[in-house]
């Protein structure tokens, strides 16, 4: 039954709001300015050095996926197609800003400060690998879905409070958004007006479940609504679309102006983890090329290929770089001393030992003198 | 030295630290103009500002994550569960990442959090009010959990637990917040935590009590003095880490103990005070070592709580069937 007041039309509202999410984009999937007017006009230097992170990226992943299939890395979420959302969005932060990630946001980390062979120590489930160095301003990957956003908002109070002009940056996935987490991280850095910025990287999947089933909210974006807080959907393929949500958003909460939430519409192409999930149970080869179509790197080479900035030789010379990095990072991880329970034991409190931990610790300690 | 109620002994032990450590920040839910609905609060908002005491929205969880992500850059935060039996909407950020802090970044952060809450029965609180949930707090490695039964302890523990470099579950139980006045002293002073402290001194048996339980088995200690019973009483003080020194060498002295806690048998610390006494003291024993448990149904409706909650009766009957084994 459809209401005859038609002062009162839920239905028209809704339409209203979701109206209001569109996708923005700048670059599109041929590497063409599509929206001159949000252009960042990025240098020439910074265009390069984007791409140049893009391309390490892409590698990276390509290299974790054969390690870990060696048996040389263990967990591991693969980023292939997400470089722009994960990349292009750290670009555009500073070295004082703090990043919350979740399990697939190694890149993001690596490049704000973490050693890669302690990210690959992270993958094996060795305790360096979450040994933050003291200038590095981020936490190790977060496992619980929904965690990083609530202490996002904890982290951006902080900021505010120390008087900093900094954000908290954090991301988790689409089917992230459904968690109370994420509506609490959001709601409470809005009503707290602290300088935050959420990201929702939806790649369309939540393991085998697609998006559609997460909510029928037609944009994750428009989820910002709910905390009062402004918010974006942008192509997650392109690079510049992210950076620019991305650079608004740090400084509006630079001046005081609260929190943003952006949605950044991508794909992942390869499964979920390395842990024996196949996309092809639930994703067609139609969907996979459609989206191969958009690669974020492909469009990107070809915009910079077109303004004379960037070659084949370029791309191969990044390449051999990234995989010399890799290569010896294995191996420095490779060279890290085995775990003892003792260490377990030695890393649980800041403060001395409780009775419990001391008496164990003698225990193992004897165990493993023999 | 003033008389103090133990809720006003904990507002005193805020205000201490309030004034001490700029980065000590007290928040939660109506903590702030309205002082808490316990008042524990009370006043500390004007005196230190709403930037140090300050009110959150309705959230657990996120109040969970508001003292993580602070902690992060630098503060000491204290913030308020209004009940504990609210807990398990925070029991990620509690038992999954404030307890884990340390761990899993190989100990190069820490999380110097004291979670206060107000728990426990006897005051006809509606559901999900009174619940002994410590047990569950004190499963988790990584907590400390700390539950005072006086005014002086009260301050004592929580500036220790506020002062304290790893996450503390502090918990208050709600019908000793006024219950009784102490001496307490008005200047700072600290307790520490992981030790029990022997509220009385005995020969024959030990009773080892936390919470309101520990009002209830001094009184029992008495009337058994009547029947010619010597009764030691350890107050735990801690529940996680246990004060096992104080514990063993109170049952080497007494041969014969008990353990009496409000929460239900199968709940609670109770059993593991039974399991580290009889690993380690037992040949000093001359009986099994009982405990004083409420049952185990989920907590009360309020109008059968005194039917339900153990009392000074139930020590006494358990504490006689021990005497006399």
């Amino acid at each position: 039954m459809t209401s005859n007041n038609n002062l009162f039309d839920p239905v028209k509202n809704l339409q209203e709001i979701e109206e209001k999410f569109e996708m923005v984009q700048i670059l599109n999937e041929n590497g063409e300015i599509v929206n001159d007017a949000l252009d960042p006009k990025l240098s020439d230097e910074e265009l390069v050095e984007l791409m140049s992170r893009m391309v390490f990226t892409r590698i990276l992943d390509q290299r974790s996926i054969s390690l870990n299939r060696q048996g040389r890395l263990g967990f591991y979420a693969p980023t292939a197609g997400q470089e722009a959302s994960q990349i292009a969005s750290h670009f555009a932060l500073e070295k004082e800003d703090y990043i919350l990630p979740g399990y697939r946001d190694v890149p993001q980390i690596v490049l704000h400060g973490l050693p890669l062979w302690k990210a690959f120590l992270w993958s094996r489930g060795h305790f360096v690998g979450g040994q933050i160095p003291e200038d590095v301003n981020v936490l190790p990957p977060q496992i619980i879905i929904g965690a990083q956003y609530i202490q996002t908002a904890g982290v951006a109070l902080g900021m505010q409070k120390r008087g900093k002009k900094s954000v908290a940056v954090t991301y988790t996935g689409d089917g992230g958004s459904s968690q109370g987490d994420f509506y609490e991280g959001i709601n409470f850095a809005g009503a707290f007006k602290s300088p935050a910025i959420f990201i929702v990287q939806n790649n369309q999947f939540a393991i085998s479940t697609p998006r559609a089933l997460q909510t029928s909210a037609t944009t994750i974006a428009q989820k910002g609504v709910a905390a009062g807080i402004p918010s974006i959907q942008v192509d997650g393929m392109d690079p510049l679309a992210v950076y620019v949500a991305t650079r608004d958003a740090r400084e509006r909460a630079v001046a005081g102006e609260g929190p943003s939430f952006i949605e950044t519409v991508c794909y992942r192409y390869g499964p979920h983890t390395m842990a024996g999930d196949d996309p092809t149970r639930y994703r067609s080869s139609e969907t996979d090329s459609e989206w191969e179509k958009k690669d974020p790197v492909v469009r990107f080479r070809k915009y910079l290929e077109a303004k004379g900035i960037w070659s084949e030789e370029k791309e191969t010379e990044v390449i051999e770089k990234a995989k010399e990095e890799i290569k010896a990072a294995i191996k420095q991880a490779d060279g890290v001393q085995k775990q003892k329970v003792t260490d377990l034991i030695s890393i649980m409190h800041k403060d001395e030992l409780p009775y419990n931990l001391k008496e164990q610790y003698e225990i193992y300690k004897e165990k493993e003198s023999k | 030295m003033a008389q103090m109620t133990m809720v006003q002994a904990i507002t005193d032990a805020l205000r201490c630290e309030l004034k001490d450590n700029e980065n000590v920040l007290v928040f939660g839910e109506d903590v702030g103009v309205n002082g808490g609905v316990f008042r524990a609060t009370e006043g500390l908002q004007k005196e230190f500002g709403v930037d140090r005491v300050f009110d959150t929205p309705l959230a657990e969880s996120g109040i969970g994550g508001l003292a993580i992500g602070l902690a992060l850059q630098g503060f000491r935060p204290v913030p308020e569960i209004q009940f504990f039996g609210f807990v398990y909407e925070v029991m990620d950020s509690i038992s999954g990442q404030l307890a884990r802090m340390s761990y899993r970044s190989g100990g190069a952060l820490n999380a110097p959090v004291t979670i206060r809450s107000p728990f426990g029965g006897g005051v006809h609180t509606p559901e999900m009010h009174s619940d002994s949930l410590e047990g569950l707090m004190a499963s988790q490695p990584g907590l400390k959990v700390v539950i005072p039964s006086t005014p002086y302890d009260a301050k004592g523990l929580l500036i220790s637990s506020i002062r304290d470099n790893d996450p503390v579950i502090f918990l208050e139980h709600l019908k000793l917040y006024r219950s009784f006045r102490e001496e307490v002293p008005e200047e700072s002073y600290t307790i520490p935590l992981g030790k029990a402290d022997v509220k009385r001194e005995g020969t024959d048996l030990s009773i080892f009590a936390y919470g309101a339980m520990v009002q209830e088995s001094l009184k029992a200690a008495e009337a058994l003095e009547k029947d010619g019973y010597s009764v030691e009483v350890v107050d735990l003080r801690t529940v996680q880490p246990l004060d096992i020194e104080t514990i063993i060498a109170s049952v080497e002295k007494t041969n014969r103990a008990i353990v009496v806690q409000e929460a239900q048998k199968q709940a609670g610390i109770a059993a593991n005070v039974v399991t580290e006494i009889t690993e380690r003291a037992i040949l000093s024993l001359e009986a099994p070592v009982l405990r004083v448990t409420a049952p185990d149904t989920i907590y009360s409706y309020p109008q059968a709580e005194a039917a339900w909650l153990p009392n000074y009766k139930d020590v006494m009957a358990t504490a006689k069937k021990v005497l006399t084994f």
